[in-house]
């Protein structure tokens, strides 16, 4: 059947609608079956508060919860930060000496496949504490990065490379304008997994760590609060911290779009 | 290159001397190819998929190492000679990551040109392939014809004295392919380049060259040449001449003949 134009507007602008209403709607539902079911059953707070009550305390204490949020961010953001930089790096360098790639590549695997919250201790025993946690977060974070630039840099369109070999392109030419161009999507990809993974990392170190003080983050504040049984501000970091992954997964997805949408195909429109 | 374009008998702008390519695998591309391409004249090399005429172009562009033989220039000099060759791919082979104007600049940047130097020459060549007014565009926004002559306009914005092109229409509708050949020709007569084109096509081979060379399957030989001797400028009357077709049916009987000959131990 064919449809009007006019039609077909309509249905993707209700496509659209349900795209956002839905879930609100599926939400809100959920957030009020447990209200409802935490005060028909007087469940007692400190077995499980209800959402108003976790978000009267995310009220309340938000001067101690947005000073370990900070707390947490900046360690995630280092910790990726460092995680690209060396992830770009290393691959770069991989890329240009097969020796070093031979040599150093087993060592990036066993620093990914061993748990970080295994290394965390050790790591904690080595270094002062605020560096075991930006250690941490770069571990988890880095390998995503080494391991979709390295693809990325090999993927490379061989009749390019025979393009920038006619033209006696340099080393470095080939490097800059050739092999990281084509590589870019495969990094921003990298990002993606990095920017969640260094949040994980940041926090399996926190936790590891688990020691008192005005420079504690959203993790320690969640354990601490365990140990006291105060569930609602246990909660109430719980939700900081799945915001704050959101975030960080949205403001990277913003960025490869906007680096990508004039000439990948992953983010181009394309009129049906 | 005071010699390329000198009208004497034996000049020459590229040649060939019994050049062997055998790969790592064991298959011989290439067996004692000898070629003499004249300065200024539009080549074709014909021949069947897989009788290494890739391989020949690529070996004359430096791109790839024979195993026998030599490949000699007019004034000796060895290796790639840089910014005097212009490669056409089959595919378009262009970077997807920027606009028409940043493909076509590439030669030029990687020369260290800058970009004020080289845009009225990118502009220059864009036109000449017409292309004027799609500097702007990024290549997933053309269509295969477009593409081709971005492509081709990148081989050219460095002037070549030798332009070597793998069967670069061969993906292309015939329409479009018909086009692309016209203003080909058109091209190669304004700027006098020396052209070795690759196809499969025997009608493509006879609308373009001055001279077929007809190659056998593997191992790639010359097999014979026939000269073209229709002057230019070709149209589509030419196109559909009695000439045209009995140059074609000369060409398509040379081709069955180099593919028996193939055939045979």
């Amino acid at each position: 059947m064919i449809k009007s134009i006019n039609e077909r507007q309509a249905e993707s602008h209700l496509n659209r609608t349900l795209r956002v209403l839905l879930p609100v709607a599926a939400l809100a539902l959920a957030l009020l079956v447990w209200e409802l079911v935490v005060r028909l059953a007087a469940i007692p707070p400190y077995v499980l508060p209800g959402p108003w009550l976790v978000l009267t305390t995310l009220v309340s204490d938000w001067a101690l919860l947005s000073q370990s949020l900070l707390v947490t961010l900046t360690t995630t953001l280092e910790g990726f930060v460092l995680a690209v930089i060396g992830g770009v790096g290393l691959a770069v360098l991989f890329n240009q000496s097969r020796l070093v790639e031979y040599s150093l590549y087993p060592f990036a695997v066993i620093l990914q496949v061993t748990p970080i919250v295994a290394v965390a201790p050790l790591l904690l025993i080595y270094l002062p504490q605020q560096a075991a946690v930006l250690a941490c977060a770069w571990i988890v974070a880095f390998f995503p990065v080494l391991a979709n630039t390295t693809l990325g840099l090999n993927s490379v369109d061989h009749n390019l490379t025979d393009l920038f070999r006619l033209y006696g392109a340099s080393r470095r030419q080939v490097l800059l304008q050739l092999k990281l161009p084509a590589a870019l999507p495969y990094i921003l990809g990298g990002l993606k997994i990095a920017g969640g993974l260094s949040l994980i990392g940041a926090v399996v170190a926190e936790i590891a760590a688990g020691s008192a003080g005005a420079g504690s983050g959203l993790a320690y504040r969640i354990a601490e609060s365990g140990y006291r049984l105060n569930i609602p501000r246990m909660f109430a970091a719980l939700i900081l911290l799945s915001v704050a992954g959101v975030v960080i997964f949205f403001a990277l997805s913003v960025l490869s779009h906007l680096l990508l949408r004039r000439w990948h195909e992953s983010a181009a429109i394309r009129e049906r | 290159m005071s010699g390329v374009y000198s009208t004497s008998f034996d000049s020459f702008a590229v040649a060939l001397r019994g050049v062997s390519k055998t790969f790592a695998n064991g298959v011989a591309a290439l067996d004692c190819f000898d070629l003499n391409v004249r300065p200024g004249e539009f080549l074709t090399l014909l021949g069947p998929s897989g009788c290494g005429k890739s391989t020949a172009l690529r070996i004359i562009a430096g791109l790839s190492e024979p195993t026998g033989g030599r490949v000699e220039w007019p004034n000796g000099r060895g290796g790639v000679a840089a910014r005097d060759i212009g490669f056409v791919f089959q595919e378009p082979t262009l970077m997807p990551w920027t606009t028409v104007a940043g493909n076509v600049r590439l030669p030029l940047r990687l020369a260290g040109l800058d970009e004020t130097a080289a845009r009225p020459r990118v502009a220059a060549t864009l036109e000449r392939v017409g292309l004027a007014g799609f500097a702007d565009a990024y290549p997933r926004e053309l269509s295969g014809g477009m593409k081709m002559r971005v492509s081709i306009a990148r081989a050219l914005v460095t002037e070549p004295k030798l332009l070597l092109m793998d069967e670069p229409f061969a993906a292309l509708d015939e329409i479009t392919r018909f086009k692309l050949n016209d203003d080909l020709l058109s091209v190669w007569r304004t700027l006098g380049t020396t052209v070795i084109f690759v196809t499969h096509s025997v009608f493509e081979s006879v609308y373009l060259s001055n001279r077929v060379v007809v190659m056998t399957p593997r191992p790639g030989r010359v097999f014979t040449e026939l000269a073209i001797d229709a002057p230019y400028p070709r149209d589509q009357r030419f196109r559909t001449s009695g000439e045209y077709a009995g140059y074609c049916r000369l060409a398509s009987e040379a081709l069955a003949d180099a593919m028996q000959s193939g055939a045979a131990p």
